[in-house]
């Protein structure tokens, strides 16, 4: 029963997490992951970011669009693994992969308190 | 006597087995499991900036040293791979859509090109507003 009720909030949050991937991390993976570590583009002062990250709606907005994005990530693999690499476990493949969205969702409050605090 | 889906004791269902590399003989049933292990590659990078935030956190030398990691050589092809297969996620995502949602504006359905040329639109205009807030 509770798995019946959990269900249609999973994929709401698979919905949403997808939509965000999609229009959030091509532009993110394209500047943090290769511009600024690469020197492509001058990185941005550490001042600044950190001015960014202490922000209230920054921290809303990040905390709340990682979390969604772990789900969505979590959700998909677990069926890629079902059907996908025909693992059948079934309890445990949800159990490792929600339960590491579950440990990213933490981790991510932890970065962003730090950050918050570090102004 | 069995409620429709169950099985009644003692009865052995003919199960196939399906190998495990079912997806490599078409070119559809791939493309299909490439865009499902983009799940990896979005968790990857949501774990990349959670690091990137702690280190800015920790002040401007461990920023300076997460930048300085992130420049090694398998960081960088790491981050390729991941921006390939999020574009595949990306792209993939906008064309189902239309065919998962029906829009409907004064009664009308919108037609799905609208609603693929809309999330594209999305995708400038939240790109725009990233490097706005960061180049700042």
């Amino acid at each position: 029963m509770t798995k019946r009720r959990i269900e249609p909030l999973v994929w709401l949050m698979f919905s949403a997490g997808g939509v965000l991937a999609a229009v959030f991390l091509p532009s993110l993976i394209l500047l943090f992951g290769l511009a600024f570590p690469l020197g492509w583009l001058h990185p941005p002062d550490h001042a600044h970011l950190l001015a960014v990250l202490a922000n209230p709606l920054t921290f809303v907005i990040l905390l709340g669009s990682f979390v969604l994005m772990l789900v969505h990530s979590a959700h998909r693999f677990r069926y890629t693994l079902y059907d996908g690499l025909q693992i059948k476990m079934k309890r445990t493949v949800a159990v490792l992969t929600y339960g590491a969205a579950i440990l990213g969702s933490v981790a991510t409050l932890g970065a962003l308190w730090v950050a918050a605090q570090a102004l | 006597m069995t409620p429709s889906g169950g099985t009644p004791t003692g009865l052995r269902l003919y199960r196939p087995r399906v190998s495990t590399l079912w997806w490599t003989r078409k070119r559809t049933y791939f493309v299909f499991v490439m865009r499902e292990l983009s799940s990896i590659f979005v968790a990857w990078f949501v774990v990349y900036l959670v690091v990137l935030i702690y280190a800015v956190g920790q002040g401007e030398a461990a920023y300076r040293r997460f930048l300085d990691w992130a420049s090694a050589p398998w960081v960088t092809v790491l981050n390729v791979v991941t921006l390939m297969f999020v574009l595949l996620h990306a792209v993939t995502w906008f064309k189902l859509t239309p065919q998962a949602m029906a829009v409907r504006v004064a009664g009308r359905r919108v037609p799905g090109f609208h609603i693929i040329a809309g999330q594209y639109t999305g995708l400038v205009v939240v790109s725009g507003f990233v490097l706005w807030l960061v180049r700042r």
